[in-house]
């Protein structure tokens, strides 16, 4: 019997670690397809996309693509644009977001559900539908900046920030993690004393690496994927983002190659984000989940 | 001085009523415990007192300052919950230093109070433990060495000892009345153990859906209840009780019997009594006593639990009533036989019904 159960087991543990791994390769199939390809010359990428050799590294390997990609378009500066406005934007809305949620969750205020309610029915309204009256806000809105008071926001990274940095969604995520914070914790910080923002910040935050994890990669992916917007408020290069500047591979003559070696290149941020919270996200959860 | 006065303190929720209207007064440095059943509201009163929840009438006043409106932490008052409350990623030093960190003590105060504060609950080794790393009781040493490393005026407990072990609750139930005495703060206490009630009360309020039933020292309550409810949540096992008919009234003086139970004289400290009427016969178990022949009340031995110092047998009486007898002593009833019980009446007590 117990011979029995145990190769069940194993295999059990075979079949599991199985599908794993074919999930782990659907996954992992595009990504390794576009650095491979990303190598080779575009007439041979064309040539061995019909067999494995698409997946493998052989044939005329170079990095000639990296340095065409470089040439025809400012891709240093688009991946600047695209980390400056997506880091600033993620920054600001896991601070503005969380206050908010703070304010929903834990203090009491005439009006509180009735706001909830508003901000999160926002996220049913598709962003293509607000698109174009908030393009048409944007540019009669005023800055003070080193020139005085300009008007309009196009062309500027501010244009590509501030109309996100609050969102519904990461209110509500916020909001649902602080309601399982136990509510004896804020107690106890009020009756010791502290004010509502030492609660936030010594508290409430400390105890939120999951959940500042979790808003950080969603807003982070989202932030970093835009395309309609900046193409709507950015005629000039100097503010463009990363996918809006993958137009500049499809003009003129298209070079598959060069398309995949700038892709490789825009995705190392987000690999290198994604595997740094991962880390913050365990630590995270290691560091909770202690109860009374 | 850090009296505390409740004045008709009402607290409802939309139409639901919780605390009805009470008035405590609790002089400074006395110990104070909330007891009742569940739902009776003593929870809901106490957070009144901290300040974490509204009051919907009524005025709270400590050290004669009304502070109805005031916020918790202007209110003078620490307060142990029953969670221990303690912050998981703060270790055991941040903790209870953590109200003189937000009042914004110099390191040098923080230190020496916090080392104090250690030093009375003997937890100077665990200082700089993380709370994971701590048991339920220190974990409540812990939330204990937080209240007091401020001095508090007022410490609120809520049922701080409920999610210890037996033998952990009674050390700690020594502590904290070793902790009154070497304080001398005021202190409020909720409890739904009334064994913690009896042991560290000065006074005992009684609650029971958010009015008070009975203000007095444990001995007071326990000897004379102001009725039915207080007479049978006190003691323990709980007190008996025996529909009776009033045969006679003479002053205070009340003639009762019923089927079981041959005619008896109790003297009754409330009125409401007439002849011919029913009423409420209440007998401490402690106070029954088997006798060979000519018992007061007679009835079969249905169950018996013999715990060594004590032994409580279960009788059923010629009527179908259920009677508890704590009988001083260890011996043995054999189930089924007939047994027959006096009490003195003058630690009977009677109630109205």
């Amino acid at each position: 019997m117990a011979q029995i159960s145990q190769d069940n087991r194993g295999l059990r543990l075979v079949v599991r670690y199985s599908v794993l791994c074919l999930i782990a390769a659907i996954f992992s199939f595009p990504l390794i397809f576009m650095v491979v390809s990303s190598l080779k010359p575009s007439e041979q990428l064309l040539a061995d996309a019909h067999s494995f050799r698409a997946l493998l590294p052989v044939g005329d390997i170079s990095l000639n693509n990296y340095f065409d990609a470089f040439k025809r378009a400012p891709v240093a500066l688009f991946v600047f644009n695209s980390v400056l406005v997506t880091g600033v934007t993620v920054i600001a809305s896991l601070a503005l977001c969380s206050v908010a949620a703070f304010a929903f969750t834990f203090v009491n205020w005439k009006g509180r559900d009735l706001a909830l309610t508003v901000i999160l029915a926002t996220l049913i309204v598709p962003f293509e539908t607000i698109a174009i009256p908030l393009l048409l806000e944007a540019s009669k809105l005023p800055w003070i900046g080193l020139d005085g008071i300009t008007w309009g926001w196009l062309n500027s990274y501010r244009v590509q920030i501030v109309p996100f940095i609050a969102d519904g969604l990461t209110i509500y995520l916020f909001v649902q993690y602080f309601k399982d914070l136990p509510a004896e914790l804020i107690e106890a910080a009020r009756v010791e004393g502290a004010s509502w923002f030492a609660i936030y910040r010594r508290i409430v935050m400390p105890l939120s690496g999951p959940v500042l994890a979790t808003a950080a990669i969603l807003k982070f992916l989202a932030m970093y994927n835009q395309y309609l917007w900046p193409i709507m408020v950015t005629q000039e290069e100097q503010y463009r983002p990363v996918m809006v500047g993958l137009q500049y591979f499809f003009q003129l003559n298209r070079a598959w190659g060069e398309i995949m070696a700038y892709l490789s290149l825009i995705t190392v941020p987000v690999l290198a984000f994604y595997l740094y919270l991962q880390k913050a996200f365990i630590a995270s959860i290691a560091s909770t989940g202690v109860k009374g | 001085m850090a009296g505390i006065t409740l004045k008709g303190l009402k607290k409802s929720y939309g139409t639901a009523h919780v605390i009805k209207g009470v008035d405590i007064d609790i002089e400074d440095g006395e110990f104070v415990v909330f007891v009742g059943p569940s739902g009776c509201g003593k929870s809901t009163l106490l957070r009144m007192i901290a300040g974490l929840e509204d009051i919907s009438a009524g005025e709270l006043s400590i050290g004669g300052k009304v502070v109805n409106d005031l916020p918790p932490k202007d209110r003078g008052v620490a307060m142990v919950f029953q969670s221990y409350a303690i912050f998981p990623h703060m270790s055991v030093r941040e903790n209870v230093g953590f109200g003189l960190t937000i009042a914004g003590a110099s390191k040098a105060e923080k230190a020496e109070k916090v080392a104090n504060a250690a030093r009375i609950l003997q937890m100077e080794h665990l200082l700089d433990r993380r709370p994971s790393q701590l048991s339920g009781g220190q974990r409540q040493r812990v939330a204990i060495g937080r209240a007091i490393v401020r001095n508090p005026q007022v410490f609120l407990f809520d049922e701080p000892l409920s999610n210890l072990d037996a033998a952990l609750r009674m050390d700690m139930r020594l502590e904290i009345g070793k902790l009154h005495q070497q304080l001398g703060a005021t202190m409020i206490y909720v409890t739904h153990d009334q064994v913690e009630a009896m042991t560290l009360a000065d006074k005992i309020v009684v609650l029971k859906d958010g009015m008070v039933q009975q203000i007095g020292s444990p001995m007071e309550l326990y000897h004379d209840p102001a009725n039915l409810f207080v007479a049978g949540f006190l003691g323990s096992p709980a007190m008996n009780f025996l529909d009776v008919d009033v045969t006679a009234v003479n002053g205070s003086k009340v003639l009762v019997s019923n089927a079981a139970l041959k005619p008896v004289e109790i003297t009754a400290k409330v009125g409401g009594f007439s002849a011919g009427g029913k009423a409420k016969l209440g007998i401490r178990p402690q106070y029954l006593t088997p006798v060979d022949s000519g018992g007061m009340l007679q009835g079969r031995i249905a169950l018996t639990e013999r715990l060594g110092s004590e032994t409580v047998v279960d009788l059923t009486l010629g009527d179908g009533t259920r009677l508890i007898a704590a009988l001083a002593r260890d011996a043995v009833f054999p189930i089924g036989a007939d047994l027959g019980l006096t009490f003195d009446a003058a630690q009977a007590h009677i109630f109205p019904q």
